[in-house]
């Protein structure tokens, strides 16, 4: 990867139109999954590939949380469940 | 009836081995004939009565049971050769280049083979999406070995040559379906296992066919035509014709036909075999009829709009329901639906006689089934069902009745159902009405809920339905009754309201100068059944006079408080502040409206904020349904009083304005002219992106426009106050500033694909212009008036223009209507959870809160958690300025 395109890709998150992405500790995704009532694979998924899963060095089987703004909620949380690929 | 407590947790599709069909078969079929001379179905033939029975009153020579126990039983033929089933020649060409030509094992080492099963069995149940895409790659890997790992042998390619012939190049060539079916059930399972292919209930080597089953006669009935004449379905004649070719190849064998005889023979048995599969194979003749009519085969029956799938299982025709003609009825409720004697005395629902009902009933039992309000059944509580048309003593019946009867009664005013027009786009499609039973052949509604529905009365019809527990009934009406669809989750606001000469009425009769004599005002309260106390005249000498704003205010509940600028506030009528002398900023408070007129904005359909909708947000929908129709009803009765209509004066433009617009179109053609000279001496300025010629259309449209514009404002200018057109443009009633321009002074610029029109001859519209003429009129500027006339040329221009219309709005309800089905079938399941968390049927999250806030729009203050200045309003009552 030329220095340029990785400078960018670093840049991903500042981007004001790119929601705050965190991971989550084992602990906090297993309170997740309990909150939902669900097994992991039925939240979204993203793939591993993806620039941000990249970025946050998310491994398949991980949990990604995202805090978005959101005009009439004020925030709005949401989780993706990464996967290979 | 014998309930059976087992339930259905999934289902399991498969093939038929040759052994399961000669198994569930309970006759081979030997010969093609089908009936003897005397008309009786011959054993052995397509029609052998062990099949099932066909006629009434028969016994089944298989299973014994009369016409409507039987279930129907298959049969079988043995073919002479094998024939490949059409519908898996994709699965055999995989088959066939992924496994080895020579050990028919699967073209990977065997240590693989094991691990990818093993890991094809985890994946299988909890990452289906993964499973499917390693049987893809594994099918892959083997089609690209060169050599088999297993014996070594050199793999040959193997090539589909549509439909259904396979070609081993440079190896055996053809090769026929009986070295297929011996390759394919050399195929070990734990290498079909990891090819995707369940071994299970589908060996491969059952993709070939040499047992046929025949299906029972209830699958394809014969149908006996007026002459006498028996009509076989299209499935008997393919079956004969395949019984036919099979016969003869059977023959060819025995007497030791020669190859080429036998080929040709075996090719028109596959040929047959597949058509009666699928009669719609590209590269594949179709079986006809003998009138040329396509034969309809097996998959034609499951395929498409009018197949089993969509036409009888997702969707199907029901019972207890009606369509006719719709047609405007003023004097209904928002809420009623009127309907036609004729159906009423048609569609019934089952009431139970109890004690307290029992002498109603009798009297719909009395009245049998030809008098409304009568009954069609009866049923005793033995469950008989008793049909009035042959009931001799009716008397004697409707005697007898008692609790535990079922009276099937006509359909009676008040009865809920449910009504429902074409294309359901959305929840108001299908609303519950109250009955109105009238006389008449049209279903009539109240025009208030012609928007929900996209309906006019240009011959629309219409569907009802009638639920028929009481169950269905509450629920249908808590959900859908009228009222509650006032509002729609679109955007909030009233999609129920008033339309058209609602408006205009409403405007007349709240204007400051109407005044009503205490003759006008009793007529005007008596249509609306208003009961209260007469007000104070506005005006007590010389005569009594009462305002309209008077009249309607009675309507508005005690405690409601509105402030809102009309559609009328604009222009030199703007009104801003309540001290505005132009009456156009509605001002209601204490139920009294103050100042203002009534217009599209205030009551208007499809108009949110309005102080329609505020009436609703405050007082619910029930005091909205009534507001409006006691309103709409007083506001019709007034349109009727002074009377409004329109006629050819009213569009006829004033001189002044016929001078002020022939001068703004002088002057647009001289502009015109300027620029065509500028892009003729190369001194036009090119927009960017755009071509020169590009950039001179885009700056003609642009002046043109511009100059239709101005010309309408210079007449409408020039309008009365009091000239309907005018006041239904203003208002809001119907029709624009933009109709109003086009019908009195000019028509403007003609388009197609949103260019000047330009395509006819060389170089010109019509033969009429020069070359290359720019001019606006010779590319479809049309400079009359509807008033005026159109030249024969504008007329030519106008229905170009009008003609793409129409085709836009016919390709366009066929591609929303795709989209529509689409969407609905991805998102007809999904679900609010109680956690408010939007889910599929398989628990999968898709939203984690509905709408990201879960709020519903019908309720919430256009986003905002409080709106300060409604409350304000709502409490105060005044604001001095909006
Ligand atoms: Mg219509
Ligand atoms: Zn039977
Ligand atoms: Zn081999």
């Amino acid at each position: 990867m030329s220095d340029k395109k990785k400078r960018i890709e670093e840049k991903i998150l500042e981007h004001e139109l790119v929601p705050k992405h965190e991971l989550l500790t084992r602990e906090e995704a297993l309170g997740v999954l309990r909150e939902l009532g669900i097994r992991p694979e039925q939240l979204p998924w993203i793939r591993a590939s993806d620039p941000i899963a990249k970025l946050l060095g998310a491994k398949p089987g991980d949990i990604i949380r995202i805090v978005r703004k959101s005009p009439t909620a004020g925030t709005s949380v949401a989780y993706r469940f990464v996967v290979v690929g | 009836m014998v309930e059976s407590d087992k339930t259905i947790k999934g289902i399991k599709f498969g093939i038929l081995s040759p052994e399961m069909i000669r198994k569930i078969s309970v006759t081979a079929v030997v010969t093609p004939e089908v009936y003897d001379e005397n008309g009786i179905p011959i054993e052995g033939g397509v029609m052998d009565p062990r099949l099932g029975v066909i006629e009434p009153g028969q016994r089944c020579a298989t299973c014994g049971n009369t016409l409507a126990q039987c279930p129907g039983h298959f049969g079988h033929l043995e073919l002479a050769k094998p024939i490949i089933h059409i519908g898996y020649v994709r699965h055999i060409f995989m088959l066939l280049k992924t496994t080895c030509h020579s050990c028919n094992r699967v073209k990977i080492p065997e240590e693989d083979v094991l691990r990818y099963r093993d890991l094809y069995r985890r994946l299988r149940n909890r990452w289906p999406q993964l499973a499917s895409s390693l049987i893809e790659f594994i099918r892959q890997k083997a089609s690209k070995a060169l050599e088999c790992p297993h014996c070594g042998s050199r793999q040959f390619k193997i090539r589909l040559e549509k439909p259904a012939t396979f070609i081993e190049e440079g190896g055996r060539g053809k090769l026929y379906p009986d070295v297929i079916k011996q390759w394919l059930s050399n195929i070990p399972n734990t290498d079909l296992e990891i090819l995707g292919i369940d071994p299970e209930v589908a060996r491969p080597e059952w993709m070939i066919i040499n047992v046929l089953a025949i299906p029972p006669i209830a699958v394809r009935p014969s149908i006996v035509l007026e002459t006498g004449m028996r009509a076989e379905d299209d499935l008997t004649h393919k079956l004969v014709d395949i019984i036919r070719a099979n016969e003869k190849l059977k023959e060819a064998l025995n007497s030791g036909a020669p190859e080429i005889i036998l080929e040709d023979l075996w090719e028109l048995l596959q040929y047959h075999v597949m058509t009666y599969i699928d009669n719609e194979l590209p590269g594949v003749p179709v079986a006809k009829r003998r009138s040329g009519m396509p034969l309809k085969t097996l998959s034609q029956r499951l395929k498409g709009k009018e197949g089993r799938f969509r036409g009888n299982l997702s969707g199907k025709r029901v019972d207890y329901s009606a369509r006719t003609v719709i047609s405007p009825d003023p004097n209904l409720g928002i809420n009623e639906v009127g309907v036609p004697y004729e159906v009423a005395m048609t569609l019934t629902v089952p009431e139970y006689v109890t004690q307290w009902n029992l002498d109603k009933m009798r009297e719909y039992v009395l009245n049998g089934p030809y008098r409304w309000p009568g009954a069609n059944y009866v049923i005793d509580p033995s469950g008989r069902r008793l049909d009035l048309r042959y009931v001799k003593d009716l008397k004697a019946l409707a005697e007898s009745l008692k609790p535990g009867y079922i009276v099937e009664r006509h359909l009676v005013n008040g009865d809920i159902v449910m009504f429902n027009r074409q294309p359901s786009l959305h929840r108001m499609s299908i609303m519950v009405h109250r009955v109105r039973v009238l006389p008449g052949k049209t279903f009539r509604l109240h025009l208030a809920v012609c928007p929900p529905y996209n309906a006019d009365f240009d011959g629309d019809e219409m569907n009802l339905h009638v639920p028929q527990t009481v169950e269905a009934r509450a629920e249908a009406e808590e959900l859908l009754l009228v009222e509650k669809h006032i509002l729609t989750p679109r955007y909030g606001g009233p999609i129920i309201g008033g339309i058209q000469d609602y408006i205009s009425g409403g405007y007349l009769l709240t204007l400051k100068s109407t005044l009503l004599t205490k003759d006008q005002v009793s007529d005007l309260l008596a249509t609306i059944d208003y009961l209260g106390e007469i007000p104070e005249p506005a005006i007590l000498s010389p005569v009594e006079a009462w305002t309209g704003k008077q009249i309607f205010s009675l309507l508005l509940p005690e405690d409601f408080n509105f402030i809102g600028e009309t559609r009328l506030s604009s222009g030199n009528l703007k009104c801003s502040s309540d001290e505005c002398f132009w009456d156009t900023l509605l001002l209601v408070k204490k139920g009294r409206i103050l100042a203002g007129v009534i217009d599209k904005t205030v009551i208007g359909s499809q108009q949110p904020k309005s102080m329609m909708h505020y009436l609703i947000m405050d007082k619910g929908v029930e005091v909205g349904a009534e507001f409006m129709n006691k309103a709409f009803k007083l506001f019709l009765r007034y349109i009727e009083m002074v009377g409004f209509t329109m006629t050819l004066d009213n569009v006829k433009p004033d001189e002044r304005a016929l001078e002020e617009s022939a001068k703004v179109i002088s002057d647009s053609y001289g502009e015109v002219q300027k620029l065509i000279d500028m892009y003729r001496a190369g001194q036009l300025e090119p927009v960017p992106g755009r071509t020169l010629s590009e950039t001179l259309e885009i700056r003609i449209l642009d002046v043109l426009a511009r100059a239709r514009d101005d010309a309408g404002s210079a007449s409408i200018k020039y309008m009365s106050l009091t000239n309907p057109v005018y006041i239904m443009a203003r208002t809001g009633a119907r029709g624009g500033n933009l109709n109003i321009t086009q019908m009195s002074v000019v028509l403007g610029q003609q388009s197609v694909r949103g260019e000047r029109i330009w395509r006819g001859y060389r170089g010109r519209v019509l033969s009429h212009y020069k070359y290359g003429d720019l001019s606006p009129k010779a590319k479809g500027f049309v400079e009359s008036s509807f008033y005026r006339g159109l030249t024969p040329l504008e007329v030519f221009f106008h229905s170009a223009g009008g003609r793409e219309g129409l085709v836009d709005t016919a390709v366009r309800t066929s591609q929303s209507g795709y989209m529509q089905r689409r969407l609905i079938n991805a998102l007809q399941d999904l679900y609010i959870e109680y956690d408010m968390s939007v889910r599929s049927l398989y628990g999968e999250l898709v939203q984690f809160k509905y709408g990201e806030d879960s709020v519903d729009p019908k309720k919430t203050a256009f986003g905002k958690a409080v709106d300060i200045d409604r409350i304000i309003v709502k409490n105060v009552g005044w604001r001095m300025s909006v």
